[in-house]
This record gives structure tokens, C-alpha cells and sequence, in this order.
């Protein structure tokens, strides 16, 4: 129950973002899982952040480009001569 | 994260090789377009940051040196013109100053505790990447203040290293986590505030009529 290092939701939210990035030395990454494991506020807080990132990521890789948009750039380009279909 | 395509040749794109050219655009437009519209948010400016980092790297090209990759110098072009174009656009309408210093680190006063805290992971990805949902996400990213936003957009949307981040941004990695823990927190807690009211009525809210 006494360990040396106990971490504070404080520490935990200052490691956070090192923490999902695999950033943290390993003792410390099994610091974070301990106090999170005990702590319902931070566990939320880790876990809807992982979910932002994720959907962000997620979300954006549907983003294409529009009607139109490769064409007017190759025309600036003076590369228009190239105009390929698009695989 | 932009794939470094096989076919792409450095000396010949330093030669002039148009047809070299045309695959580098193709190669990389789709996320320089990305960048542009999530710092900016509307397809216009977007656009016109596309055409401009391409048309620089066309007049740069003789002095790309090859110490960072060809994605990480594109990224840097287009965040800089992505930053002068805000710039540019806040003039006109005084919402936010654009700064990318490293001394304004702890101007925004932002809030780094977290306040809410519904778990709302579990609703299903098709509501939490609906239409809606992801006009919800645009506008959030577009609440953080520039110099959190082009490291958020780099880094978690793009998905480019800590250190291609810091450098294509020429800010240290420090920095550049710094940024990333309060532009995460910041989003977390916007994407709390509405997934969570979404939660609320999910679970509370009786049948509005009855069949």
C-alpha cells in the first residue's frame, strides 16, 4: 500500500500525454497503471483522451480532396499537360 | 502519416524533373490540403495553402539539403503559410492573436484540470463519427489557439514523430509536448462537454412518442 513514489492525479495528468505517446520509462508507465487502476477520475480522463486522438485521427483520413482541386493546382503548377486521372 | 513514395527521386526532383514533380504533388496533397483546412477551417483558404506550399517547393527545391524528409520540409511550408494566412484573416477580424513564440507557453491560461469527467467511450464509433459529430470535431480543433492546434493537427491528425513535429514547426521537442498535453486536454474536455450531454440523453431520455 506504501509505495516510495506514490503518484497524485496531478503527476499523472502532467504524464499523460508522454503516457500515450510510449514516451515513459516502464517503472513509471506501471506508476501511472497502478494509480489509475485506483483512481476512477483519471482512468476516465486517460481513456476519453485516447478516444479524442483516435477519432481525430480516424475522422481525418476520410478527408479527400474536393471536385476541382487537382486540376486548378496543376493548371498553377504549369503541370496541367500531366493531368493523370488519380488512382 | 504521409508514405515516402518508392518512386520518388530527390535528384531527379532537384534536376527539374516535371514529371517527378506531378508525383510529389500527388503524393502529398492530400495531407497538405488536410493541414490547411483543419488550421484554417474553410475550403478556400485550404486550397489556397496547397497551391502555395507547392508552388514554394517548386521555386526551393534547389536548396532542399535532405537533413529533414521531404514530407517533414513540405509540413514546414505549409504550416508557415498556414500561420501567415490566420495571421492574415485575424487582422481583419481581431478573434485571437497567432503566435508561435516560445515565451507566450503559459499566456493562454487555459485550464489543465480536467472538469469533465463522463466516460463516454463506450457510445458507438458510428455516433461518435456521425455528420454531426464530426462538424463537433472541426470546431473544437478550431477553439485552440493556433500554436496549440498546428502541433495537434501534425502530431495526433497527421500522425508525424514528436521530433518531425518539432522540427518541421522549428520548435524544440519539449515545446512541441508541452503543446500537445494542453491541446489534448483542451479537446478532451470539449469532446467531454458534447459526448457526454450525448450520453445523458442516451440514458435518460423516455420515448418521445409513442408508437
Amino acid at each position: 500500500m506504501n509505495h516510495e513514489h506514490n503518484l497524485s492525479c496531478q503527476d499523472l495528468l502532467g504524464n499523460l500525454s508522454n503516457f500515450i505517446d510510449g514516451e515513459l520509462t516502464d517503472d513509471l508507465c506501471q506508476e501511472l497503471q497502478r494509480h489509475m487502476s485506483g483512481c476512477e477520475n483519471c482512468r476516465v480522463v486517460f481513456d476519453t483522451m485516447t478516444r479524442t486522438i483516435y477519432l481525430y485521427h480516424a475522422g481525418a483520413q476520410q478527408t479527400g480532396l474536393p471536385e476541382g482541386v487537382r486540376g486548378r493546382l496543376f493548371e498553377t503548377l504549369h503541370l496541367d499537360d500531366l493531368l493523370k486521372p488519380a488512382e | 502519416m504521409i508514405e515516402n513514395s518508392p518512386e520518388l527521386s530527390i535528384p531527379a526532383l532537384r534536376a527539374g524533373d516535371r514529371h517527378q514533380f506531378a508525383l510529389l504533388v500527388d503524393s502529398y496533397s492530400i495531407p497538405i490540403y488536410r493541414l490547411g483546412l483543419k488550421m484554417l477551417g474553410n475550403q478556400q483558404d485550404a486550397e489556397d495553402v496547397l497551391q502555395i506550399t507547392f508552388l514554394k517547393a517548386l521555386q526551393h527545391l534547389g536548396d532542399f539539403e535532405g537533413r529533414s524528409s521531404l514530407s517533414t520540409w513540405l509540413y514546414r511550408i505549409a504550416a508557415n503559410e498556414a500561420l501567415m494566412l490566420l495571421r492574415r484573416n485575424s487582422q481583419k477580424s481581431i478573434r485571437q492573436s497567432i503566435s508561435l513564440d516560445e515565451e507566450s507557453e503559459d499566456a493562454d491560461g487555459e485550464a489543465l484540470q480536467p472538469v469533465q469527467l463522463a466516460d463516454w467511450t463506450a457510445l458507438p464509433e458510428s455516433d461518435l463519427l456521425s455528420a454531426e459529430s464530426k462538424q463537433h470535431l472541426d470546431s473544437a480543433v478550431q477553439n485552440l489557439p493556433a500554436r496549440l492546434r498546428v502541433v495537434f493537427i501534425m502530431r495526433d491528425i497527421e500522425g508525424l514523430s514528436i521530433k518531425d513535429t518539432a522540427e518541421a514547426l522549428a520548435l524544440t521537442e519539449t515545446a512541441v509536448k508541452t503543446r500537445l498535453l494542453r491541446a489534448r486536454l483542451n479537446l478532451r474536455e470539449q469532446l467531454s462537454d458534447y459526448f457526454g450531454e450525448r450520453l445523458h440523453q442516451e440514458t435518460h431520455d423516455e420515448p418521445r412518442t409513442q408508437p
